[in-house]
C-alpha cells in the first residue's frame, strides 16, 4: 500500500489561508518525488465547501474534518479532533503551514500521539530513501537538515513563503471529498477564546508604500530614528522597523514589519541596522530591491540583499541623505 | 501564585558561529546570553508575583555555563532556581527537554509555567506547549498580557498581522510569552548580593533519565545557508558609498 502525505490546510472564517496553497504545493512536489499519495484536510465546523475548493487541486482526496467544537479555534479541540482523524488515517507525513495557529496546537498534537514535529522548515531534501527537512537555526545564521528517528506520522510545518502557492497544480478532475466527523467532549476544551480584534486603526499602511526605510537594533537609540525619517522623506517613503525597535517603544507597533507586523513588498526596502531574524525576513523578502546596511558582515539580512554595505550606518546615512536630495534636485 | 519560568542560555546575537568537526552542531567556544523571550517571561513572572504574591522559580537545562542564566534571574528577583546540569541536555529535542523538566518538578505545585515563545538557537517554539500536554494542563501561546481573577486568568494572545485575542482559561496553565510584553528590569547590586544566598538545586541527568528517551528527530547536518541571491557589496569611504548607493537608486532601482 502506498504511503500517504496529508496536508492540513488552514481556514479562518470560511476562507482558506493563502499559505495553505504553498503547503499544498510542497505536498504535490513531495508526492511526485516519493510516489506517495497526496491527500488534504480542512478542519473546522461547516468546512465542506472549503474541502471542495481544495479537491479541485491535484490531490487524491480531500477531507472535511468536522465538529461544532472546532469553531472557534482552540488548541484543545484541534489537537483532539485531529488526533482522532490521524489515528484512523495513519498518514506517513503530515504537512501544515507554520502559522501562529499551527504553532499553537502542533506540538500538543504530536506529543499526544507520542511523535514529534519538525517546525518552521523552508524546504526538504530526499537523500536516498531518507527525507530531510531543512530549517533555519540561530536566527537564520545556519541551516540544519533534520530527519525523523521515530515512527510515522511525521509532522512538518513549512515557513510562509517557502513554496510558491501560485505554482500549485490543478487536478484533471475534482477529487472525492469525504466528511470525517470527530467527537470532542465538552470537558476537553478548557480555553474560552474571545473575538479576534485589531488594537487600533492602523495609522500607517506600509503595504502601500513604494519605498520603506526600516530600522533595527543597530539604530541604537530613539533619537537616531530621526535619521531614518530624514532618509525616508528624501526618498518619498515610509519608516518601518523590526520588532525590537517597536518593543522598545521607539516607533509605534503599526510600523513593524515581520510575522507579527505587516508583510510588505515595496519597490525598495532599505534595511538599516537590521540583522535579519527570520521573523523579520518573512515580512519583507518579497521586496523588489533590498538594500542592507549593517556593521556585522555575517548578518543574515545580507543573504537576501541586492545591495549591501558593511559599515557604520551613522557614517553612511548623512551623506546618503545629501546625495539623494541632490539627485532629486536634478544635480 | 507560584510561577515556574523555563529559561535557556543561547549564543549571543552577534556571536560568530563556527561548526564543529562532525558538522552537526556549533563549537562551544562562543559567548552566551539569556534567550531574549525568556527574559520577558521572567520579567512577567516577577510582575505577577509583585501583584499577587507567591514565588518565582526559574529552571534551565544545560552544562555548567548555563548557571549564569539562573544567577541573573535570581539577582533580578526570582526566589530559587533548578539547574538540570549536563552537557547532554544541549542536544535534547523539545519533547525530551519538556519530559526532563516535568520529571524535575514533579514534587512541586505551580499555578503557572512561563516559557519564552521560542529560543534564538533552535527556534522550534515547542517546549512550552509540549510541557503543557505532558502535564495535562491547558496552554496559550504568544502572550502579551496576563490578568488573574480568582482561579482563572485572562490572557491576550498575539495573532498574525496585527490581530489579537483574549482567552479565558483555568489554572494551572502554561503560557509562552512574547518579547515586548513588558519592560525588562536590571538586576540591582543588592539583588546580585542576595542571589548568592538563594537556593539553587542541581538535577543530574541520572535523576530524570527514566523520563527521557532517544530523540525523535535528529540534526543530520548543520551548515551555512547557500545564497540564492546575488548580492553586490558596495565598498569605500562613507561619502563614496553614499554616491554609489544613490547611483543604484537612480539607475537600477529607479526610485529617484
Amino acid at each position: 500500500m502506498s504511503e500517504t502525505i496529508l496536508v492540513v490546510v488552514e481556514q479562518r472564517e470560511g476562507k482558506l489561508n493563502r499559505v495553505s496553497w504553498e503547503t499544498l504545493t510542497a505536498g504535490q512536489t513531495l508526492a511526485a518525488e516519493t510516489g506517495w499519495t497526496l491527500e488534504a484536510a480542512v478542519v473546522g465546523s461547516g468546512v465542506a465547501a472549503l474541502a471542495q475548493e481544495v479537491a479541485a487541486k491535484k490531490v487524491a482526496k480531500a477531507y472535511a474534518v468536522e465538529s461544532p467544537k472546532l469553531e472557534p479555534y482552540t488548541p484543545d479541540a484541534f489537537a483532539a479532533g485531529l488526533k482522532q482523524f490521524l489515528d484512523s488515517q495513519q498518514p506517513k507525513l503530515v504537512l501544515m503551514p507554520h502559522t501562529y495557529q499551527v504553532r499553537d496546537f502542533v506540538p500538543k498534537l504530536a506529543t499526544a500521539m507520542g511523535r514529534t514535529a519538525i517546525t518552521d522548515c523552508i524546504g526538504y531534501k530526499k537523500d536516498g530513501d531518507k527525507l530531510l527537512f531543512t530549517r533555519q537555526m540561530f536566527q537564520g545564521k545556519l541551516c540544519a537538515d533534520v530527519s525523523f528517528t521515530c515512527d510515522a506520522p511525521w509532522f512538518v510545518t513549512f515557513q510562509n513563503g517557502s513554496f510558491r502557492g501560485d505554482q500549485i497544480a490543478e487536478g484533471a478532475a475534482a477529487a472525492p471529498v469525504e466528511t470525517f466527523n470527530v467527537e470532542v467532549a465538552d470537558a476537553v476544551v478548557r480555553n474560552k477564546p474571545q473575538e479576534v480584534f485589531k488594537e487600533a486603526k492602523q495609522a500607517v499602511d506600509l503595504t502601500q508604500a513604494h519605498v520603506i526605510v526600516s530600522v533595527g537594533r543597530g539604530i541604537k537609540e530613539q533619537k537616531n530614528i530621526e535619521l531614518a525619517k530624514q532618509l525616508a522623506d528624501a526618498l518619498g517613503g515610509e519608516v518601518g522597523a523590526s520588532r525590537p525597535v517597536c518593543d522598545s517603544g521607539w516607533l509605534p507597533m503599526d510600523r513593524q514589519v515581520g510575522s507579527s507586523g505587516q508583510t510588505v513588498a515595496p519597490k525598495l526596502y532599505l534595511a538599516l541596522g537590521i540583522s535579519g531574524a527570520i521573523q523579520h525576513i518573512v515580512g519583507m523578502k518579497g521586496s523588489h530591491t533590498i538594500i542592507a546596511i549593517n556593521k556585522d558582515s555575517e548578518a543574515p539580512i545580507f543573504e537576501i540583499a541586492d545591495y549591501a554595505v558593511v559599515g557604520n550606518l551613522f557614517d553612511i546615512i548623512p551623506p546618503l541623505i545629501e546625495e539623494v536630495k541632490r539627485a532629486k534636485a536634478g544635480g | 501564585m507560584k510561577i515556574l519560568v523555563c529559561m535557556k542560555q543561547v549564543p549571543q546575537k552577534d556571536a560568530p558561529l563556527k561548526l564543529n568537526e562532525t558538522g552537526n552542531w556549533i563549537r562551544e567556544e562562543v559567548s552566551y546570553e539569556v534567550n531574549e523571550p525568556d527574559a520577558y517571561a521572567l520579567e512577567e513572572a516577577l510582575r505577577q508575583k509583585e501583584k499577587h504574591g507567591g514565588e518565582v522559580v526559574v529552571i534551565t537545562a544545560g552544562p555548567a555555563r548555563a548557571q549564569q542564566v539562573l544567577r541573573e534571574a535570581l539577582a533580578k528577583g526570582a526566589d530559587r532556581a533548578v539547574h538540570l546540569e549536563d552537557n547532554a541536555f544541549v542536544g535534547l529535542d523539545a519533547l525530551n527537554t519538556a519530559r526532563a523538566f516535568a520529571a524535575a518538578i514533579k514534587e512541586e505545585k505551580f499555578d503557572l509555567i512561563f516559557t519564552g515563545l521560542q529560543s534564538d538557537d533552535y527556534g522550534y517554539a515547542q517546549t512550552g506547549v509540549v510541557l503543557a500536554e505532558l502535564l495535562g494542563w491547558p496552554h496559550a501561546t504568544i502572550i502579551m498580557q496576563i490578568e488573574k481573577n480568582d482561579t482563572r486568568i485572562r490572557v491576550k494572545r498575539e495573532l498574525e498581522a496585527g490581530f489579537f485575542q483574549y482567552v479565558d482559561m483555568p489554572l494551572p496553565a502554561v503560557l509562552t510569552i512574547q518579547s515586548g510584553i513588558n519592560k525588562l528590569r536590571y538586576a540591582t547590586l543588592i539583588g546580585i548580593k542576595q542571589a548568592k544566598n538563594k537556593p539553587l538545586r542541581k538535577v543530574a541527568m541520572a535523576e530524570v533519565q527514566a523520563a527521557v528517551s532517544a530523540n525523535l528527530q535528529k540534526i543530520e547536518r548543520l551548515y551555512v545557508p547557500q545564497k540564492t541571491k546575488h548580492t553586490e557589496f558596495l565598498e569605500g569611504p562613507p561619502a563614496e558609498v553614499a554616491k554609489k548607493l544613490t547611483d543604484k537608486l537612480r539607475n537600477e532601482v529607479r526610485v529617484l
